[in-house]
């Protein structure tokens, strides 16, 4: 009898006790879509930690690389009055989901842990609507990257190019030597990839904002403009033949088979090296597309946070603000996926030296006003002008009868159509 | 009484849950998507009034021409050549040849597999430095060529060999069925009347399948008008967006670009050209049917 009142009590009180432990707990449901291989251990890792917050994790995670599925499903969560608590929404289109009124706000949790000072000025700025926080970043890409093959190069007898003559002069080595000089996957945001690159190298950071984020249709229409396009139809007849419809990483493994020696991509292409065990430094170089050295074309990753309606959940959602900008995240994070950590001031002793290089030019670019948005990323304009933008670009480069002067004009109306709302 | 009264209501009570959740679900919608067309809705669905502008915009766009001109070729080709291989292929079967269940289980195979799967196939088999033109290569003809899959001007002929492929085994499954169903007495009547056997197919076989005829015409014109996964599988769209179909330009519109009103407005167009196709069909077969 008394035992069976004992562990009766204690029960009780085991109860009791876990019941206190879960007060604070409440349940983060996270969109995402890193659902391959580096991508899917980062998310893993943020996984951990707020389990050991005490949080439950609820994983919402659809495929599809460019996040179209999970933004198609986003969508039928809001209208429904369901949201995640977060979902990786990144650039303008949280402007765009702000417009909306479905974000909440973080300001206390930035306050409290002093994203202002954590954060560079358009770091912070991409991550507020109109003045407020509602999204926490996760990394930085910089997308003007070239990666090269030396061995390819040195087979075919060609220099390291520095400018874009020289590119060209290797180039023609290269494709004299039988083996393909600039790998490319033929996919409108791949095209637009290479183009924007082309764009901050001839004509400067400069007439980049005014034409990608100001949309200034003077520029758009330029003679700098005709330049580029002409470029980017150059790069195209170093080119193999079945580039059309390659996903980017098949065209990384060209460079890792020796096949190819040049391909122009943001850092994650490094994911696909290391991967393949190859050595930065020596195996493959990243340098920034020519003329674009001091430059810095950015693609930041974040997580947008809705409105929620229950107390726990809610503070379960700020503690995955505040987790996802902790230095131990961010390290962990981004040495997956081969981007930097968004915060300043971090220790990259970790980090190879491609990724090293990017975070110093990440810093100093934001000091020169170097520092630019991608457009090929989605980082610089609305998703509707950004469509826009990539059907110009991808129908030059696979047009052959269309001229430059034409993509010009093309691209200036093609914005200012996209823009009316 | 009862019984009576049951049996009477009976059709109508079984036939009741399908009737409302086809009306809610394909012809509700149908007008929700309507109503989005003429809204200003851009990421999320707003229901205002925005009258035409979605429509303006649709048409001012490029790609809207470069789609529309790309179904009329695909639908084109693709229903008449599978209609003509279908029967070609039914015509030789019905030969009383040996081993017929073999061959036609392989022809109708291809219907087994779903677009994503040919699609996939047909990609790298068209690939120039992988498939056909690779193999040619290798086995010595070095100057042949078939690029027409990377090539903007002929990607879209890639989508009507892909599909071709797979649907004309069906055709030809339908027209069998309906040559196994003409009656034997009349070609034996005009056999002893001397007539020789193209004429039979000519005169008598292929004017007697007429219905056979416009079922395959419909099942293959919504087939072309919706093909979605054919083309996503196969080229993406591309290169560039020359492959481009309604159906991809809807659906890029909608749900990638955050442009919901121009998405809906050109769902509308794809709904319009279905009528126009099933419209006349039906007002026929419901006539003749009174008349019969």
């Amino acid at each position: 009898m008394l035992k069976k009142i004992l562990s009766k009590s204690i029960a009780i009180a085991l109860l009791a006790m876990s019941a206190s432990a879960v007060v604070h707990a409440g349940e983060v449901e996270v969109l995402h879509f890193w659902t391959s291989g580096g991508e899917a251990k980062s998310a893993a890792e943020l996984k951990k930690m707020l389990e050991a917050k005490g949080h439950t994790w609820k994983d919402f995670a659809v495929a599809g690389g460019g996040g179209e599925n999970a933004m198609t499903v986003l969508k039928s969560r809001v209208v429904s009055g369901n949201p995640p608590a977060a979902a990786q929404i990144k650039g303008p289109t949280i402007q765009e989901w702000g417009d909306e009124g479905v974000l909440t706000n973080l300001n206390s949790v930035a306050e409290s842990e002093k994203w202002n000072d954590l954060l560079p000025s358009v770091v912070a700025d991409a991550m507020k609507y109109k003045g407020n926080y509602v999204a926490a970043p996760v990394n930085v890409h910089r997308v003007n990257w070239m990666w090269l093959n030396p061995a390819v190069f040195k087979k075919a007898g060609a220099e390291i190019p520095k400018t874009w003559d020289e590119l060209f002069a290797a180039a023609d080595k290269i494709k004299a030597a039988g083996l393909t000089a600039i790998a490319h996957g033929g996919q409108p945001w791949q095209d637009s990839t290479t183009f924007e690159s082309i764009v901050l190298g001839t004509a400067g950071a400069d007439f980049y904002r005014k034409a990608f984020v100001d949309l200034d249709p003077a520029s758009l229409d330029s003679e700098a403009m005709v330049k580029a396009f002409d470029m980017l139809r150059k790069t195209k007849g170093y080119t193999d033949k079945d580039a059309p419809g390659r996903e980017w990483n098949m065209a990384t493994a060209m460079l890792i088979n020796d096949k190819a020696a040049i391909q122009f991509m943001g850092d994650w292409a490094k994911g696909e090296f290391t991967a393949a065990k190859k050595e930065a430094g020596k195996d493959f170089l990243c340098m920034p597309a020519p003329g674009t050295a001091g430059m810095f074309t950015f693609n930041i990753d974040s997580f947008a946070m809705f409105e929620l309606k229950d107390e726990k959940n809610k503070a379960a959602q700020v503690d995955l603000a505040k987790t996802i900008m902790e230095p131990g995240f961010q390290e962990v994070f981004n040495l997956n996926k081969g981007s930097i950590p968004a915060r300043l001031n971090m220790d990259m002793a970790k980090f190879d030296t491609c990724a090293k290089d990017s975070s110093a030019e990440f810093v100093k670019s934001a000091a020169d006003k170097t520092l630019v948005p991608s457009m090929a990323h989605g980082m610089a304009m609305f998703s509707a002008v950004q469509g826009a933008v990539y059907d110009t670009v991808t129908k030059f480069y696979n047009d052959d009868a269309m001229s430059s002067k034409d993509a010009a004009k093309a691209l200036a109306s093609a914005v200012k159509a996209a823009q009316t709302k | 009484m009862v019984t009576k009264w049951l049996e009477r209501i009976m059709p109508r009570l079984v036939l009741a849950p399908t009737f409302v959740i086809a009306l809610v679900f394909i012809h509700g919608f149908i007008l929700l998507n309507a109503w989005l067309s003429f809204s200003s809705s851009n990421l999320m669905p707003k229901y205002d009034w925005a009258g035409f502008i979605q429509y303006e915009r649709l048409f001012a766009n490029e790609r809207t021409a470069v789609a529309a001109t790309n179904l009329f070729i695909f639908a084109t080709l693709f229903i008449l050549i599978c209609l003509f291989l279908g029967l070609l292929m039914a015509i030789l079967l019905d030969q009383r040849i040996r081993g017929e269940g073999v061959i036609r289980t392989i022809y109708l195979y291809p219907m087994a597999l779903s677009f994503i799967v040919t699609g996939t196939a047909w990609k790298w088999i068209l690939n120039p430095g992988l498939g056909f033109e690779k193999l040619m290569h290798d086995i010595g003809f070095e100057t042949f060529q078939f690029d027409w899959l990377v090539n903007s001007e002929m990607a879209i002929y890639t989508v009507v060999i892909a599909g071709v492929w797979q649907s004309s085994g069906f055709v030809m499954a339908l027209f069998l069925a309906g040559l196994r169903g003409i009656d034997e007495s009349i070609i034996k009547a005009a056999q002893i009347d001397g007539a020789s056997l193209p004429t039979i197919y000519r005169k008598i076989i292929i004017p007697g399948m007429r219905p056979v005829f416009f079922s395959a015409f419909i099942i293959l014109a919504h087939i072309a008008i919706k093909s979605f996964d054919l083309v996503m599988a196969l080229t993406g769209g591309g290169p560039g967006y020359s492959s481009d179909l309604p159906a991809t330009f809807m659906y890029t519109f909608a749900f990638t670009r955050g442009q919901i009103g121009i998405g809906a407005a050109s769902a509308m167009m794809m709904l319009m050209t279905v009528m126009a196709v099933i419209v006349p069909y039906l007002y026929s077969e419901l006539r003749s049917q009174r008349h019969a």
